[in-house]
């Protein structure tokens, strides 16, 4: 429960946070709200020679609503999100989840870089943005890109950002019509899902994700294809394990775990007016 | 008027609301330093080597020691009852029987150097095969003590009439896991100690009994116990588990000892999850007999306790389960058969209830599987099988004395509160409806024995020409509120403000005797030591009043209300207290009086719980609605202390029923050594509660009070298993142990679905 040494510097600004990192490569890690980082260092299962602390980046803590899609800088905190006024008259669903992560504590720490970067499978928010199809600006020594969701998350807690990259920004498409449902299944409530499903639609467009139900967040394109043509919730939520993967532990086997998403998916497609 | 029975606020929270406790770990202790300790990643294996020469090359690591360097004997058996050879040492000899155990002891200048020097001892072992489940510990097939030449660590078998059941139309049994739970203390095992200019040593210890501390730490050291100075300051928690003395406390008081220099400890979490004492861990079989009228006839346990590692406290737990064995009911024929076995765990302890609480689940809980056998309502079958509040004191088969009761009061009002038939209707209603989420309510009446022990207590009050009063006791409270409970004893019988008054506590050299805080014992004997205290020095105070206002001794009167002495009809003419404490003291013959009072025995706090869940078929995830305790400890000193202990009791009893379970892979690998991984209950999982007392008091002791601290878990957690269990029963469910977390409630409404009514539903 005590870290092993490391060196810590506090960011002006994230053009040195990118220039430290390309310095210092695998050795440096980005410090965040540290709810993620800290307890892996703690258990020293994570030991990086340097801290990058971000948090001082206030820049990059935002939300607001640009002409497609609602920009979040990736240092707002999961609390800013699930009150931001902005974001509950114009994506709703991220204000819901983001108010649902573990407990107030980890809710006034958190950001929301943090949960996408940490690329946890069990985590809430990466499902969820990528059944809206968001987009994620990285920017890295020369200069931004942008990466589609669905290309982020690329193995158990692995992501596509190169060790020099930091997130900057999530943006989030939100079709003006769109239901929505998510359905958590936690044994508390401030835990990880065992299992997690989200559900958005909006005219003939349908996403479905899904959490915790492999190595990396699912995106269930088997139901969306389902409902697309003409499936009601409960006929579309039999394609809602297909293809999964889950961990089994004491919290669930595959079998209920894969039964748990069907369920979920059910009820997310109904509440999002399938 | 009297104080006693007010809502009296907690005179120790507004420290702990502004500046905060003080807790070992913040101790000043100028020139420490810091130890930590090398533990087995191996549940079972023979310890080859430890190679700490890296570590000791380390700059600020002063020592590694390992337990030949101690050179102390191993811990004595509990009671006498316990199985020699499975004593625990200090720390691992040869062999290391469960993942955590102690090895080696590292002394640095500090926490973070001790932590990296960890990394650099290197210890080879030779696996040895792992024994994780009781029952198979039971066959001997593989020995953790081989010179044992068995797994027993402690058996009691009594009755075992062949002919118990032969009169009963109905017989039902069931098989049941109280499963191992981590007691979970906010403040983690601390301790410091240094040895002070006089030459003793000085221990700061996070426990439940600093004289037991002292005694200990004496004995295994070598010194006499007036050459240990035991101090406890804010301690954050025991639940039982900080009755006893653990090895590491030992090996700190040497480390100060050895080195002359002060040497504190706080453990990690990862590590309290691992090295503090767990609870329950039983396995349970009982059999239940009667009539399909509904009289119980007949009944019988046996538990399979699982010791852990070593034979520990948690060995001997089954001897308070057998106590309880028949719960609040007239059953004619009852017997319990125990066996305590050792596995590669952590060793058990005393966890909120030991012992008792496992009698209570099991006979609770087979209670509801026989209403549902011969079609009665559950409520209706406890009704008719109830000691009668005519039948005290009662004596059970198991030879326990109950001393009073009015079991029935009990569940009337729990059942009126609640609403039961309206709830039931509901219940139907939604059985008939086929809701996805259906409604379960549950049952637990219950008694259970406190101040069980035979030990007495110390307490003593001093009145000081200043008018303050000086309350020493010998229990050592750690949330419970014996500052303000004993306060409210002593302004009772002295007529004082209660913020005159001080209540030492946790200090040896000021308290000179005492055996704690723990198995709801302290009110009763304690707080009723106190209250002799004070009655001791009213009396010593009338003399020095018939003194100085030269009157009959008989005459004299105090005035509670202004704590004045008079001549009886001339309150005018009257002495004070801290008068009277300035006349004693220029007679060198301070006011004072201190008393050791012998445990008047115990006594049984009983009531009922009822619990309301809403079960999601369809997930397996369980919701409490509501939950209704109604507890009588007799007469209630304080309502606001004794609902709190209700409170906390309620909140681990249903985490007990719903959440958490301490858990080991077959290789005996912890998975449940975080609190993200150990599902420690929190406010969002509970609903608020609705409690009540019944006060019926007891004649065993002065205050009539019976003990609070436990029952709280000891009713909730059958009333809260029972409902989820009640929520599925129409599906075909017969049963599922607990925790009845999603997956295994999901797993028993699935397997009898597809035929298999006797599922238990495993994950
Ligand atoms: C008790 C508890 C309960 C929780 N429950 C939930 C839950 O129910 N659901 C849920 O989704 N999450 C949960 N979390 C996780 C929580 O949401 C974390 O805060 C979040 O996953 C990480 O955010 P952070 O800002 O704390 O990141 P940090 O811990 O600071 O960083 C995490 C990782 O991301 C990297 N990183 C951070 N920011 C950036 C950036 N801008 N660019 C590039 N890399 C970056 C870091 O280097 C690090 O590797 C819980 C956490 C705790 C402690």
């Amino acid at each position: 429960m005590i870290p092993a040494s490391f060196d810590y510097v506090r960011v002006g600004s994230a053009d040195e946070a990118i220039g430290l990192l390309s310095e210092h490569g695998e050795g440096a890690k980005l410090l965040a709200g540290g709810h993620s980082l800290l307890p892996l260092m703690k258990l020293r299962l994570a030991q990086p020679a340097l801290l990058v602390d971000i948090g001082p980046l206030r820049e990059l803590s935002y939300v607001t609503e640009e002409k497609d899609y609602l920009a979040v800088g990736a240092l707002t905190r999961h609390h800013d999100i699930a009150t931001s006024a902005l974001t509950l008259s114009s994506v709703p669903l991220l204000a819901h989840v983001a108010g649902q992560i573990g407990d107030p504590q980890v809710r006034h720490r958190g950001t929301i870089g943090g949960s996408i970067c940490h690329g946890d499978p069990a985590s809430d928010l990466p499902a969820v943005l990528l059944a809206l199809g968001a987009t994620f600006v990285a920017r890295g020594p020369n200069g931004q890109r942008e990466i589609d969701a669905k290309d982020f998350f690329v193995s158990f807690f692995e992501v596509a950002l190169t060790p020099d990259e930091l997130l900057v920004e999530i943006r989030v498409p939100w079709p003006r019509d769109a239901l929505w449902g998510f359905e958590k299944l936690t044994k508390r409530a401030q835990d990880w899902a065992i299992v997690g499903a989200v559900a958005v639609r909006s005219g003939n467009s349908v996403g479905v994700g899904l959490i915790n139900m492999g190595p990396v967040p699912l995106r269930s394109s088997a139901v969306e294809a389902a409902v697309l043509s003409g499936a009601n919730a409960a006929e579309a939520a039999q394609f809602a394990a297909g293809g999964t993967e889950p961990s089994a532990d004491f919290n669930g086997s595959v079998a209920y775990r894969q039964h748990v998403a069907r369920v979920l998916v059910r009820r997310a497609l109904e509440k999002a007016g399938v | 008027m009297s104080i006693l029975g007010n809502r009296v606020l907690r005179r120790e929270d507004p420290k702990f609301l502004t500046v905060g406790g003080t807790y070992v770990a913040d101790l000043a202790l100028p020139g420490s330093v810091h130890v930590t300790f090398v533990r087995s990643s191996m549940a079972h294996a023979r310890v080859v080597s430890v190679d700490s020469t890296n570590a000791q090359a380390m700059a600020g690591v002063l020592a590694v020691y390992t337990n030949d360097d101690l050179g102390m004997a191993k811990f004595p058996t509990v009671m006498g009852m316990t199985n020699e050879a499975m004593a625990p040492p200090m720390l691992a000899s040869g062999t290391v029987r469960y993942v955590g155990e102690p090895i080696a002891v590292i002394v640095a200048e500090s926490r973070e150097i001790a932590e990296d020097a960890l990394e650099q001892v290197v210890v080879e072992y030779d696996p040895l095969k792992v024994v994780i489940d009781p029952v198979k510990a039971r066959t001997d097939e593989d020995l953790l003590f081989p010179d044992a030449g068995t797994n027993t660590s402690f058996s009691l078998d009594f009755g075992g009439d062949e002919t118990l059941f032969d009169d009963c139309d109905v017989v039902v049994e069931l098989a049941l896991v109280n499963q191992r739970v981590a007691p979970c203390p906010l403040e983690v095992r601390s301790a410091a100690a240094r040895m002070a200019e006089d030459g003793r040593l000085e221990f700061n210890s996070s426990t439940q009994a600093p004289h037991g501390v002292r005694d200990a730490l004496a004995t295994f050291l070598g010194l006499e116990p007036d050459q240990v100075h035991v101090v406890t300051p804010d301690v954050g928690g025991g639940f039982g588990a900080k009755a006893m003395v653990y090895p590491e406390d030992i090996v700190v008081g040497w480390c100060a000892q050895k080195l002359g220099r002060p040497v504190r400890w706080t453990e990690t979490r990862s590590e309290s999850m691992l090295g503090l004492g767990h609870g329950r861990a039983q396995v349970q079989h009982v059999r239940i007999g009667g009539t399909r009228e509904g009289v119980v006839q007949a009944y019988r346990i046996e538990v399979l306790q699982d010791s852990g590692a070593y034979a520990g406290f948690g060995t001997v737990l089954p001897f308070m389960t057998r106590v309880m064995t028949s719960g609040p009911y007239k059953i004619p024929k009852a017997e319990c058969a125990s066996v305590s076995v050792v596995t590669n765990s952590t060793p058990t302890t005393a966890y909120r209830g030991a012992g008792r609480p496992e009698a209570t689940a099991a006979i609770e809980r087979i209670m509801d599987v026989f209403a549902r056998e011969i079609d009665m309502d559950p409520a209706e079958l406890r009704r008719r099988n109830l000691i009668g509040k005519d039948d005290f004191p009662y004596t059970t088969p198991t030879e326990t004395v109950y001393d009073v009761g009015d079991y029935h009061r009990a569940l009337d009002l729990a059942l009126e509160v609640a609403g039961y038939d309206d709830l039931r209707a509901e219940q139907a209603r939604r059985r008939a409806t086929g809701d996805l989420r259906q409604l379960g309510i549950g049952l637990s009446c219950y008694v259970e024995i406190t101040n069980g022990l035979p030990d007495g207590e110390f307490g003593a009050v001093e009145v000081r020409p200043d008018g303050k009063v000086i309350v020493r006791t010998g229990t050592s409270p750690h949330g419970q509120g014996h500052v303000t409970a004993w306060s409210m004893l002593v302004a009772e019988q002295l007529g004082v403000a209660i913020d005159d008054i001080e209540v030492v506590h946790g200090d040896t050299d000021i308290v000179p005797r005492g055996a704690g805080t723990m198995g709801s014992r302290s009110l009763q004997i304690g707080g009723a030591a106190v209250n002799q205290a004070a009655v001791d020095v009213v009396e010593k105070a009338k003399d020095l009043a018939a003194d100085l206002l030269e009157a009959d001794r008989e005459d004299i009167v105090l005035n509670k209300a202004n704590g004045h002495f008079h001549v009886v009809g001339t309150p005018a003419v009257s002495r004070s207290w801290a008068e009277l404490a300035e006349t004693a003291a220029k007679d060198g013959n301070p006011l004072f009086a201190e008393v050791d009072l012998a445990s008047p025995g115990p006594t049984f706090p009983f009531g009922t719980h009822i619990s309301v869940v809403e079960v999601d078929t369809e997930t397996g995830k369980v919701n409490l609605l509501r939950h209704i305790a109604v507890d009588d400890a007799g007469r209630i000193i304080s309502p606001l202390l004794a609902e709190g202990q209700v409170h906390g009791g309620i909140a681990q009893g249903v985490a007990q029923a719903l959440l958490e379970e301490v858990v080991y892979d077959l290789e005996g690998n912890p998975l449940t050594s975080t609190l993200a991984d150990y599902s420690f209950i929190s406010a969002a999982e509970l609903p608020s509660y609705e409690t009540r007392f019944t006060e019926t008091p007891t004649p065993v002791n002065a205050l009539g009070a019976k003990g609070i601290g436990e029952s709280g878990t000891i009713g909730s957690t059958p009333a809260v298993h029972n409902a989820v269990c009640d929520a599925v029963a129409h599906l075909g469910v017969r049963h599922i142990d607990m925790p009845t977390t999603p997956i295994r409630v999901w797993n028993a409404i699935n397997d009898a679905a597809t035929g298999d009514g006797s599922a238990k539903g495993g994950r």
